[in-house]
Order: C-alpha cells, then sequence, then structure tokens
C-alpha cells in the first residue's frame, strides 16, 4: 500500500530538529514521548510518513537503548544525515535534562505543597490522549488489511492485555508480520 | 576511591546502555542495584525520589542516571553518567540508520516498513494502556485522558494546553 496520504514536507534543517525535539522534550509531560514526537514529525510537521515513523519506531523498540532517545536518531537521519540524528538527539536530551535538575533541585521545596503532585497527576492524566489518539491513527490505517490488523492485535494482546516481555512479543511478530509482507510484496512486484 | 568516580560510573553506565533492550524501564532495577547496593552511591531514599522526578519530569526517565551522577559527584558526573547510558546504544542505532538510508527504497526495505507498522502501532496502543492502568485519580483521570484523546484527534488543538487543563481541573477538584 502507499505510504504517503499526503504529500510530505520538505526536510528541516538540523537547527528545526534541535528546537523541534527540545520542544517535544521538555513538554511531554506524564510519559509516552512517542505519542509526542509521532504528533510532531508525521502529524504536525509532515517530515515522514506514518510508516517510515512506525517502522522506525519498532526498530528502535527492538535495538538497545532507550527507545525514545533511538528513535530522534532515526527520524534526524532520515531528515538530515549525521547532523540531524544529532540534532534530534541532543535536542530530546539536553533540555529535559536541565529540567530535571532543575526539579530536582526544587524537589524538597516542591514537596510541601500537596498541589504539586494533583497538578502532575492530571497533566500525566491528560498526556495519556497524545498517547491514545496517535495509537489509535496509526491503528486505523492498519486494521484496513486483514493481516496486519491481526498482527497489530496480537502484539496489543501480548504486551498490553498479557503483559508478556515487550522485547520477546517484537522478536516474535516483527520477523513474522515482515516475511509476510515481502513474500506479499514479492509476489506481485513492489 | 574518589578519583575512580568517574570510571565506576562509565563501568557501570556503558553496559547498561546496551543491555536496555526493550527500553529504558527494562534496566532501573539494574541502576538501582548498581547505585543503591553495590556501589553505595545514594541511598535508598534517593534513588526513590531521583526515580519520581525523573518520571514526573517531561523527556526521557533514564535521565534519572544524570541525577544519580550529580548527586555522587556534580555536574562532570551527570554529564558522564548521562554520555555513558545514552551514547554507546545511541552509535549503534547510528550505524543501523545509515545502512538503512544505503538501501533505501529497496523492496526488502519496504518490506519491512511495512512489517514492522503494525507491530509498532500494537505497542502505541499498549504503551496508552499502561498509561491509563499507572494513572492515578480514578475516574476522573480516565475522563481526562478520553477527552484529550478526543480534542487531539478532531480538533488541532496545542496538546500542551491540554497538559494544562489536565493539571488545572485536578487542582480545582482534588485541591
Amino acid at each position: 500500500m502507499p505510504d504517503a496520504d499526503e504529500p510530505l514536507a520538505p526536510p528541516p534543517s538540523a537547527r528545526t530538529l534541535f528546537t523541534s525535539f527540545a520542544a517535544v522534550g521538555v513538554t511531554s509531560f506524564g510519559g509516552g514521548l512517542t505519542g509526542w514526537m509521532m504528533h510532531e514529525c508525521v502529524r504536525r510537521r509532515r517530515w515522514i510518513s506514518e510508516d517510515e515513523f512506525l517502522s522506525g519506531l519498532a526498530m528502535s523498540q527492538a535495538l538497545p537503548g532507550v527507545n525514545v532517545v533511538n528513535l530522534p536518531i532515526w527520524i534526524g537521519y532520515r531528515l538530515q544525515g549525521g547532523w540531524g540524528a544529532l540534532a534530534a538527539a541532543l535536542g530530546v536530551i539536553i533540555p529535559p535534562m536541565l529540567v530535571v535538575m532543575a526539579l530536582a533541585a526544587a524537589y524538597a521545596w516542591l514537596r510541601q505543597f500537596s498541589a504539586t503532585d494533583i497538578a502532575f497527576q492530571g497533566a500525566a492524566a491528560a498526556a495519556i490522549g497524545l498517547s491514545l489518539s496517535m495509537g489509535i491513527r496509526a491503528a486505523r490505517r492498519q486494521i484496513r488489511k486483514p493481516i496486519p490488523a491481526v498482527v497489530l492485535a496480537l502484539v496489543f494482546a501480548g504486551v498490553g492485555l498479557l503483559k508478556l516481555p515487550m522485547i520477546t512479543v517484537v522478536a516474535i511478530m516483527a520477523p513474522a508480520s515482515v516475511a509476510i509482507a515481502y513474500r506479499r510484496g514479492a509476489g506481485s512486484k513492489s | 576511591m574518589r578519583d575512580n568516580i568517574y570510571l565506576d560510573i562509565l563501568a557501570v553506565f556503558v553496559p547498561l546502555s546496551l543491555l536496555s533492550v526493550g527500553g529504558g524501564q527494562a534496566v532501573i532495577p539494574e541502576i538501582h542495584r548498581q547505585a543503591v547496593a553495590v556501589h553505595g552511591w545514594i541511598s535508598e531514599a534517593t534513588f526513590v525520589a531521583d526515580f519520581a522526578i525523573s518520571k514526573m519530569a517531561p523527556g526521557p526517565t533514564s535521565l534519572l542516571v544524570t541525577l544519580i551522577g550529580w548527586q555522587v559527584s556534580g555536574l562532570w558526573a551527570a554529564a558522564l553518567a548521562t554520555i555513558a547510558i545514552f551514547l554507546p546504544s545511541s552509535l549503534l542505532v547510528f550505524g543501523l540508520a545509515r545502512i538503512w538510508a544505503r538501501h533505501r527504497g529497496a523492496p526488502w526495505q519496504k518490506a519491512v516498513e511495512q512489517g514492522l507498522a503494525p507491530v509498532a502501532a500494537g505497542l502505541i496502543l499498549a504503551g496508552s494502556l499502561t498509561l491509563f492502568r499507572a494513572a492515578t485519580g480514578g475516574p476522573l483521570a480516565w475522563a481526562i485522558a478520553l477527552a484529550s484523546t478526543a480534542a487531539i484527534m478532531l480538533t488541532e488543538v496545542n496538546p500542551l494546553l491540554l497538559i494544562g487543563a489536565g493539571a488545572g481541573v485536578f487542582l480545582l477538584v482534588g485541591g
């Protein structure tokens, strides 16, 4: 299936990659950084297609390392080569690092106010929406065909419902899914 | 010994960078064991606070190691710990990205992309479920999560606005 619903925007400069990932990095309260990145790169900026983002995500998860840092490197390289990868990685690490240090320095003081915890809980609840909406968006495209739909359902059931180790599920499902896609693609010439 | 602290930091975090298969969460128990029990860098209570802060803060939760480095031996140790946990695995991804780019458009690559997309979509949905389970605040939290999901899907609203609104609602109701 074609992977472009809409034409993509021209690749951003390394500087734009840095500021963009920095903005995502320091605003992604409540976890689910992946959802923020998909929102930014696929939906808002249209830098890469959804399939490219998702396959990059799957690879970032399967490789060692922190996947929320692996993915910016992957996307940055795809868009702007080595400098793009460096810019995106630094963007998602350095500014949030300064924030976390500032928070740590202020932690004892912040702890005095119960409002701090309550506000963060509310922020985290709202942040779920970002992850879920990106999940739904991705799923809607994948369930149009039977095999991707089954793969998606099995991965969700294994990781989400049965709480199997993610790496095990990916190690089984990813090669199987790719092999099927390859056989089908090879049969009909891609 | 004090002069070995930088080497110790490298010795602990560089292997963990390459062992963190399946995301940063996978190695947090080992970070805990090394920092508290093995090396005695920080106390149990400090670790718990560091973990809470790095989860609360935006950005990668693995920045936990920045805090540990900082508390062990100041800013240089913080920077070193951060580099140690991120750089080795980053180089690996970088190498793969290069190979990937060289073969861009190859039929097998299309197959890999098409095959991995539903896997990743399943992972995002499973991750959302995990966030739902972890949410504190019960039905109110779930209602806010669903409302913000709908808002992001149906409108062009800036997600940050929704985050602020979520915090605001919690403060109004529970504060």
